[in-house]
Parts: C-alpha cells; sequence; structure tokens
C-alpha cells in the first residue's frame, strides 16, 4: 500500500491499519453516494466559490493567529493562538459544517441529522441549516444537555430539534449511535453530518479537509509573523481529533513540525474516569471505523469521562490513531483540573476565555519543554461562553 | 453439508428463524430459551451476543442486551453455556453480534470456538464486503462457518447478487430500511421481497426486521423461505419467570 502521505487515506479509508468503513448494509448505500461523489463536489468551482465565500463573510475567517505575549513570558517560549473562537458560533465546528451543508444540497438531501457532544457542532449544524432553510435534527446525550444547556437552547432558537440521547452513557458517543440509528431510518433524504474526524470512510478525509483551512491560514499567518511557514510545534486538543486535524494537515508531511495532540486526562489516567483513548485503548471498531477504543477485556466499549463534553468520546479519529501508532504525532493529556487552571490562566494573561476543550491543549503546553527558540501553535477550538457555569464553580 | 443447508433442504418454505438474546432475560437462560424455541417449532435460532453500542438495533433489542450485559454476559461466558449444547439443541445456531467485541476477543480465535461448541454460522452486520473479503472471509471459511449478509430495499440488483454470491446458508432480507423492530408498512415490503424472488438467488432468503406475528410472518413467507423474529419475540419473554411458558405462547400464536 506504500503511504506516502499522512494527509490521505488509501482508496479504503485506511490510514496504515486504521479507518475503513465498518458499516450495515442499511447504511451503505449514503456512504457509497458519499464516498463516490465528495471529491467530486468538493473540487467543483461553484462549490470552491461558495465555500470559501461563507468562511470569509459568514464566519470571518481567516481567523486570526494571536501572539500571546504575556502567556509566552511565562512560559518561556513563543505562543501563537489560531483563534477559531472568534469563528462565528464560536468553535471550529462550523468549517466543517458549511462545507457539509453545502455538499449535502448537492446531493438533494432535505433532512439534515448531527450528533453533538458540547453542543458546538450542533450549534454550528443548526446554524447553517437556518442559513440554508433546511431541517435539522440533533442528537445530544442527555447528560451533555444538562451541562451543556447555553448550546441546547440556542440550537432550538436556530431552530432544530434536539433529541435527547437516553441510551449508554448518555453522552456523545450514545448520539452518535443515535443518529446513525436515524440515517439508518432515513436512507434516501437524509444527510448525517458528523462533527469530527471519526466514522467510516469517506468521513475522516472529509472533515480534515474542511477543517484543512485552519494549518493553510496558519502557514501564511506565520510567515508574515515570522518569516517562516513552519512553527516548531502546533498543539490541539483531541476528542474525535477534528481540529487537531484542521491544525495538523497541512504540516503532516513537514516532519521537522512536532505535531502534539492532547487528549482529555478526566479525574486522572488511572483513575477510571478518564478519555486517552490512545493510551487506554485497543483496536476496536467504533461508529464504522477501525481504531482506538476504550473497552473492556470482553469488547463492551467503557463510558468515557471528562470535565469537557467535547472531550468525552471513547475512540479517537482513525488518522490519530495512525499518528500515534507511527509516531509521527506526539500524544499528551491533560487532566480536568489542569484545564481548568490553564482556562483561568489564559484568561487572566490575555483577556480570552477559552472553551473546556481547547484548555486541554493549553494545559499541555507545561509538558513540553519549550524553550525561547521555539515557535509553537495553539489550536484555540472554541470558546468558553458555553462552559461558564463548569468555570464559575471554580471562583472563590 | 451445512446445518443450515440441511435445514433448508428439509423444510424450504415457512422457515422460521428466531433471534434471542444471549444472557436475556436471566443470564441462565440462554440455553432454556433456546431449547424451548427447538421444542416450539422454531426452524433456526440466531442468537445474539450483546453489544453496549448495537447500532443497528432499536430500542427493544438494545435494552436486553443492556440487560444482558447487566447479567454479566459475556463472549467467553457465552461459549462456556453452550459447550455441549449439541446434546439437546439439533436445530442450526447461528451468533449475531458487533465486529468489536469479536475483535476484541480475536476474530480467529472466534470462529474456532463458535465452529468447536456447534454454531453453524454468522451473521456481524458491520463487517461488509470489501472487509469480508479482503481479510474476514477466509477465516469464517477456515472453520467451515457459514456467513450471512444482509440486504435492504435499497441494495442494488448487481449487489444482491454478490451478496448472495459470498453469503452461505442464506440471505438475509431486511425488510425496510429501519433498525431491528420497526413497524413500517408491511405492503411496500412485499413489492421488494417480490422483486428479489424474481433475482433466483442461490441462497434461501429469509426476511428480518418488522415480522412480529402470524400475519407477518405469513406474508413474508408467501415470497420468501421464510422469515426472521426478533424485537416481538424478546417483548414476549422480556420480564417472563417461565421463558419456555412465554415461548411456547408466543410459537404457537405466530405459527397456529
Ligand atoms: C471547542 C471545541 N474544541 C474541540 C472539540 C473536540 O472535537 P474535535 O476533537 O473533533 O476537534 C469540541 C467538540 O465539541 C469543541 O467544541
Amino acid at each position: 500500500m506504500g503511504q506516502e502521505t499522512f494527509q490521505q487515506p488509501n482508496e479504503h479509508g485506511y490510514y496504515g491499519k486504521f479507518g475503513g468503513a465498518f458499516i450495515p448494509e442499511m447504511l451503505h448505500r449514503n456512504v457509497e453516494e458519499l464516498r463516490t461523489k465528495y471529491l467530486e463536489i468538493i473540487n467543483e468551482p461553484s462549490f470552491k466559490e461558495e465555500y470559501a465565500y461563507l468562511l470569509k463573510d459568514y464566519v470571518g475567517r481567516p481567523s486570526p493567529l494571536y501572539l500571546a505575549e504575556r502567556l509566552s513570558e511565562k512560559l518561556g517560549t513563543n505562543i501563537y493562538l489560531k483563534r477559531e473562537d472568534l469563528n462565528h458560533t464560536g468553535a471550529h465546528k462550523i468549517n466543517n459544517a458549511i462545507g457539509q451543508v453545502l455538499l449535502a444540497q448537492r446531493l438533494g438531501k432535505k433532512r439534515i441529522i448531527a450528533e453533538t457532544g458540547a453542543g458546538q457542532h450542533g450549534v454550528a449544524t443548526a446554524t447553517v441549516c437556518a442559513l440554508k432553510g433546511l431541517e435539522c435534527i440533533v442528537y445530544m446525550g442527555e447528560k451533555d444537555i444538562e451541562r451543556q444547556a447555553p448550546n441546547v437552547a440556542r440550537m432550538k432558537m436556530l431552530g432544530a430539534t434536539v433529541v435527547p440521547a437516553t441510551s449508554g452513557s448518555k453522552t456523545l458517543k450514545d448520539a452518535t449511535n443515535e443518529a446513525i440509528r436515524d440515517w439508518i431510518n432515513n436512507p434516501v433524504d437524509t444527510h448525517y453530518v458528523i462533527g469530527s474526524v471519526v466514522g467510516p470512510h469517506p468521513y475522516p478525509d472529509m472533515v480534515a479537509r474542511f477543517q484543512s483551512i485552519i494549518s493553510e491560514e496558519i502557514r501564511k499567518q506565520l510567515k508574515e509573523k515570522t518569516g517562516s511557514e513552519l512553527p516548531t510545534h502546533v498543539v490541539a486538543c483531541v476528542g474525535g481529533g477534528s481540529n487537531a486535524a484542521g491544525a495538523f494537515f497541512h504540516f503532516l508531511d513537514e516532519l521537522s513540525v512536532q505535531l502534539v495532540a492532547v487528549e482529555a486526562a478526566g479525574h486522572g489516567i488511572d483513575s477510571g474516569m478518564s478519555a486517552v483513548a490512545t493510551k487506554l485503548g485497543t483496536v476496536g471498531v467504533l461508529h464504522g471505523s477501525k481504531n482506538l477504543v476504550m473497552q473492556t477485556a470482553d469488547g463492551q466499549v467503557v463510558e468515557p469521562h471528562s470535565i469537557s463534553a467535547g472531550l468525552d468520546y471513547p475512540g479517537i479519529g482513525p488518522l490519530h490513531a495512525h499518528l500515534y501508532e507511527s509516531g509521527r504525532g506526539k500524544f499528551i493529556y491533560a487532566t480536568d483540573d489542569e484545564a481548568v487552571e490553564a482556562a483561568f490562566e489564559l484568561t487572566k494573561l490575555e483577556g480570552i476565555i477559552p472553551a473546556l476543550e481547547s484548555s486541554h491543549a493549553l494545559a499541555g503546553l507545561k509538558q513540553l519543554n519549550l524553550t525561547k527558540k521555539d515557535i509553537v501553535v495553539v489550536c484555540l477550538s472554541g470558546r468558553g461562553d458555553k462552559d461558564m457555569s463548569t468555570y464559575m464553580k471554580y471562583v472563590k | 453439508m451445512s446445518r443450515i443447508k440441511n435445514a433448508f433442504n428439509k423444510k424450504p418454505q415457512r422457515v422460521l428463524n428466531v433471534y434471542c438474546t444471549a444472557g436475556f432475560p436471566a443470564l441462565d437462560s440462554t440455553l432454556d430459551v433456546m431449547l424451548a424455541l427447538q421444542d416450539n417449532g422454531a426452524d433456526l435460532i440466531e442468537l445474539g451476543m450483546p453489544y453496549s453500542d448495537p447500532l443497528a438495533d432499536g430500542p427493544v433489542i438494545q435494552d436486553s442486551s443492556a440487560i444482558a450485559l447487566a447479567n454479566g454476559m459475556t463472549i467467553e461466558k457465552l461459549f462456556e453455556q453452550l459447550t455441549g449444547f449439541r446434546n439437546k439443541i439439533t436445530i442450526p445456531v447461528i451468533l449475531m453480534g458487533y465486529m468489536n467485541p469479536v475483535l476484541q476477543y480475536g476474530f480467529e480465535a472466534f470462529c474456532a470456538k463458535a465452529a468447536e461448541v456447534g454454531v453453524d454460522g454468522l451473521i456481524l452486520p458491520d463487517l461488509p464486503q470489501y472487509e469480508f473479503e479482503a481479510e474476514y472471509g477466509a477465516i469464517v471459511k477456515k472453520y467451515g462457518l457459514d456467513f450471512i449478509f444482509l440486504v435492504t430495499p435499497e441494495t442494488a440488483e448487481d449487489r444482491i447478487k454478490q451478496l448472495d454470491k459470498l453469503s452461505s446458508g442464506f440471505l438475509y432480507a431486511v425488510s425496510s430500511s429501519s433498525t431491528t423492530g420497526n413497524d413500517k408498512d408491511f405492503n411496500a415490503v412485499e413489492k421488494y421481497l417480490e422483486r428479489l424472488q424474481s433475482l433466483k438467488l442461490t441462497n434461501p432468503v429469509l426476511v428480518g426486521f418488522g415480522i412480529k406475528d402470524k400475519e407477518t410472518f405469513d406474508a413474508a413467507s408467501k415470497y420468501t423461505n421464510g422469515a426472521i423474529i426478533g424485537s416481538a419475540f424478546i417483548k414476549a419473554i422480556g420480564g417472563k419467570e417461565n421463558v419456555q411458558q412465554a415461548t411456547k405462547e408466543f410459537l404457537t400464536s405466530v405459527l397456529k
């Protein structure tokens, strides 16, 4: 198979030994339609034009690359924040939601479904559906509906139907199961907008392409600011892995750039309450792809834990599983407490309240032995508005 | 000749395959339920291996899986329960489940053990054609197990033929595009079954999903070799003290 690039899977959707499309026949028609058409559609001039236009005038791209001077000084290095938090709807998720909804329209789909954890992907999808006048149904774990109330309200105001997932751990994994079941039951008119680089081929590749705008911009912006397109490090948090995939994408084959993925360690990696799929997972099939899955000896998927709903996922996208196994990526983790501490630090030093997910990436910085010579880009994947009730518990 | 093939040769029409979840309603009820199915007219048994994330299943089978897991059912435990079961049960038994637990057990070790205890075939809905042909199909064959693919009303004709070729034992025709236990209009289903009948497939065809009583069983059997009942049976034995009695009553009502 001889993979020359980390950027793309082979024709069957494999990144190394991870990926593929482990789907029941009931999904075959939909997934096959996507697989055979997505590249053609996203390369059409009219698609590219509309996508670029919406990213610019609707989302507000390019998102700034901001030199966080006070944080840099404190950590003794140079930290640039890729400000995905400034996007319309407050996170990177909108890049993918716009891409997929435009694609769905071109496939003639009338009904859009999505899963959501933190609610950011649900809000992004509901937003684009409002813009395009499409019906939108968002599946969300019952537990996440409670802890991300502001986003639930936003989705409802945007006209989406929010359906609670009440099975299993009642979080992102179960919301994804319910969305897949919906798709099985609605095989003709519905497109499933998956929110991360997970799911059966071609989703991981398609979502990575839509998020790759992040690193495309970083290269240009860094060149303007430092004279070089290449940083020494790119750091991002990983739930399913879409903001990391986007931030890494145009650096994947630049081997001088260290790619750092930060997973959620919850109460601690050995606590039984965490979500570090690379170190705690084994090869398995979850949501249609072979990846690293946190599971029991009997192959039952375990309920992960993270303070951040967007990282509370027991698997990891196949691209990341491959980056982990091949050693191309450096995978570290941060606990709930470390993430919250990093969030308060950024807020105090820079006046930026990050999403809990992104705070994990910030917390990871402390583990990297950075020096003044390093140029570090951190993907600030989202803003913290949705997490205020959690943060307030830490205000003395 | 495989036990499944034999069964269809002996009785090609109105074949009734009943799905039950291993370890449901009680951990040790697996064999009692299977025996009761055999004694009351089931021709085949589809034994579900419970999984935490059963994507293709509706709420009834999801719940039975959750209960079975809470009861302590595992693949290891199931093989223990099945050891020696051929002394009592002579009808074909097919294991149905999802790839993840099977991979975790070890795909080859799983096939070897299944064949050793006397299981006849496998249904793994999330093991699709490409993966089967590239890697797993050869292992299934090596242990002499039948493998049953699913087709749906959305499956194109040439693909139905390919999946028929890859299958052995029978072909599983999902009655409508849905998860298990869904009540969609059965009239639309009849058109699709007629179409399947006209394709002259090599395997017998059993219809599943939405078959729940005498009426739907009869309708499915009109066009194909028979049908598979799942959710309706799970509902019938759920919470019952006497699973033999509940099984008997249910099968009598379907087969009367
Ligand atoms: C702000 C933010 N960052 C990160 C994530 C995690 O997703 P991914 O790993 O796909 O980027 C989420 C998911 O909800 C999110 O809202």
